[in-house]
């Protein structure tokens, strides 16, 4: 009699916590697509920290196209050798001018005169990719298009009368908008989307790819020590199961005399 | 050997004889009574305390070289994540374990639900451990401001802002609080020392109130019995009782080692547990001018953040909001003399007080998903029905769970009495 009811509050006790367990991962997993101010659907960024050479064709596109007017001041180009460049590397292919090897990726242009000069300074970069999210970017930078009525010619499906020019258009070219009328459940919907327009200096499919090693390069910036945590994390939880084994036997040894 | 032994024992004396270092020992430890029916539930105090020392010896460290100032607070953060040795896993043991002090916090009041562990004679250690809740809400909270992030900022300017719905004293008291008519420089800077010394001295001293209560009164346990009822005629031990130390001591540990392997499995692997530790948004630096399309307070804030957005402005005032937020929390110190149940635990409690605090679980954890999400979630309500028409259901939902969250406490007295309760058995099961 006792026993049954024991056992029911086990049940009970169980089924509660499980419930529990279950809301908040039923309310924790949807929140997680929402994408940073905009309802444009995200392509998915091909980000690979273990790439080293895509991570250095990145941090030679960050430097190249970026760097004229974001800084990542919290990043220092030394630390670029975790992705196999040795210093004399990073100073011939990345530098420019008289930043030292171990200064920060800073800029000339001061946050104060690109306000003066743009409206608003340019954000810095060392941590967007933790910010605006991996995919966001990568969207973004496939989504521009030539559009006449912006004041530099620019526009974007991501990011609607976006600021920011094109700032990979030597590369990609100058991609047109196409919109066409779709039915939709009954309805009549635009679908927009970017076509080819004047070829740049890659193709498509170059493109994509240098689209792709830049956001990687963003991400691994925004935590240059990922790798090595993931790394760490693993050797912790093989160490943590194992000590759990004898932690676990070390109870059982001590709670042999305690009668139920 | 034996010599070795008897100058141990000789310097145990002479420090006994200065300081009651083996009565102490004793009374807390190795003659400490626990019942001996602890479950899965019981693990989670030791934890807490655990967490407290891991958030004290990091805070230390990163203190040593963060910058309270707005205009290098946000970068500090970043010079410790990178340039500091070993800074990275340093600020996400703290950032990591600010969650995981509430998730355990939590689990640890849920357990107090369960079986009764408020219930006479132990209404001060529960009224202590709410205030240990309080401080710790009010030490995140200031915590949340440092790093200086867009989350941080705006974080603290609705919070503070609420100050400013109070009748009468209002705008002053939230000028007072913030030190400026925004939040700024002198309001991190104030908020900083709150955080690293007032804050942390005041948790030191409640969980110190909070063992001596409960070492003074025993533990509580799943069947809601007290052991000291049945004591050994002879030892004047309790019968259901086991010392402290060794048995709790060493089950304990299992715990701590389950509770590291998940810790630092978010560490490790994602620190930001999907915006809900880390808000993605708090990786922009704070900025005065450009306010968040949506500003919602870290996760273990968001079922008062979802009641104080479900009560309307009454009088043109949110303070009606505020208060009831207020209350949400303030409710629960008077738990102890709102249960007039026969029996402590759920075990032998009825079924009325089963369905209601599952309710109540369910009200706390679907509010608190409504207080991160916006307020148009699901959708709105369709404009044909009467008075509800057109609002959102999300709104609405929040506000009916807001008065299940608050029936459970003011409905208590009656129906913990009527409620059918299964008899208490004499001895642990």
């Amino acid at each position: 009699m006792m026993k049954t009811a024991m056992t029911r509050n086990r049940a009970f006790a169980a089924l509660f916590s499980l419930g529990a367990m279950f809301a908040v991962f039923a309310t924790a997993v949807p929140t997680q697509a929402v994408a940073a101010g905009s309802n444009f659907p995200l392509q998915r960024a091909p980000v690979n920290l273990q790439d080293a050479v895509s991570l250095q064709r990145g941090a030679q596109l960050f430097v190249n196209y970026c760097m004229g007017c974001h800084s990542a001041n919290y990043m220092r180009f030394n630390r670029l050798t975790d992705l196999g460049l040795t210093e004399e590397q990073i100073k011939e292919y990345l530098l420019f001018g008289t930043d030292k090897v171990g200064s920060p990726m800073t800029i000339a242009m001061r946050p104060a005169d690109a306000a003066e000069w743009m409206g608003k300074a340019p954000p810095d970069m060392t941590v967007i990719a933790r910010s605006k999210r991996p995919n966001y970017i990568y969207t973004l930078l496939k989504s521009y298009y030539v559009d006449e009525s912006r004041a530099l010619g620019w526009n974007n499906l991501a990011y609607p009368n976006i600021g920011m020019p094109h700032p990979l258009w030597q590369l990609q070219g100058a991609p047109q908008l196409k919109v066409e009328e779709k039915q939709s459940h009954g309805h009549a919907v635009q679908v927009k989307s970017i076509v080819a327009g004047e070829p740049g200096l890659m193709t498509a499919v170059e493109y994509d790819r240098a689209v792709g090693d830049l956001v990687n390069y963003l991400v691994y910036m925004g935590e240059p020590w990922k790798v090595k945590s993931t790394r760490i994390g693993i050797i912790v939880m093989f160490f943590l199961s194992i000590l759990l084994v004898f932690v676990y036997l070390l109870k059982l040894e001590f709670w042999r005399d305690i009668k139920h | 050997m034996s010599r070795i032994v008897a100058a141990g024992q000789g310097l145990v004396d002479w420090v006994d004889e200065r300081f009651p270092l083996v009565s102490t020992w004793k009374y807390h430890m190795s003659e400490y009574y626990a019942p001996k029916n602890f479950n899965f539930w019981y693990y989670f105090g030791s934890l807490a305390m655990i967490v407290l020392v891991l958030q004290i010896v990091t805070g230390i460290f990163l203190t040593m070289n963060y910058k309270p100032d707005a205009l290098t607070a946000f970068g500090s953060v970043e010079y410790i994540m990178r340039d500091v040795s070993g800074g990275w896993f340093i600020r996400y043991m703290h950032s990591t374990g600010a969650s995981m002090f509430f998730v355990v916090v939590y689990l640890h009041m849920m357990r107090a639900l369960l079986y009764g562990s408020y219930r006479k004679p132990r209404e001060l250690l529960w009224i202590f451990g709410c205030m240990i809740y309080l401080a710790l809400m009010a030490e995140a909270f200031m915590g949340y401001l440092l790093p200086w992030g867009q989350m941080s900022y705006w974080g603290a300017q609705v919070i503070v802002n609420l100050f400013s719905s109070v009748p009468f004293i209002g705008p002053e008291l939230s000028v007072w609080i913030r030190g400026d008519f925004l939040v700024s420089d002198a309001t991190l800077n104030r908020f900083f020392a709150l955080h690293v010394i007032a804050l942390p001295l005041v948790l030191v001293g409640l969980v110190f109130l909070h063992l001596v209560a409960l070492h003074e009164v025993g533990s509580n346990n799943p069947d809601g019995i007290e052991i000291k009822k049945n004591k050994d005629p002879v030892t004047g031990k309790p019968v259901d009782g086991i010392p402290f130390f060794p048995y709790y001591i060493v089950k304990d540990l299992i715990g701590i080692v389950v509770f590291f392997m998940v810790f630092f499995a978010i560490l490790f692997f994602g620190p930001e547990m999907g915006g809900y530790f880390l808000e993605y948004n708090n990786f922009l630096p704070a900025d005065p001018l450009q306010t968040p399309a949506h500003i919602a307070p870290v996760w273990y804030f968001t079922p008062f953040y979802a009641m104080l957005r479900a009560v309307p402005a009454m009088f043109g005032s949110q303070f009606a909001g505020v208060a009831v937020m207020g209350a949400g929390v303030i409710i629960l110190f008077f738990l102890p003399w709102l249960d007039r149940s026969p029996v402590k635990s759920i075990r032998y409690k009825g079924p009325i007080f089963r369905s209601a605090l599952a309710i109540f679980v369910v009200s706390f954890l679907v509010l608190g998903y409504l207080g991160v999400a916006t307020t148009d979630v699901w959708g709105k309500m369709p404009e044909i029905l009467p008075i509800i028409g057109g609002i959102e259901v999300a709104t609405i939902v929040s506000r009916v769970l807001t008065i299940a969250y608050f029936a459970f406490f003011l409905a208590m007295p009656w129906y913990s009495r009527i409620d059918k309760c299964k008899p208490e058995p004499e001895r642990l099961t």
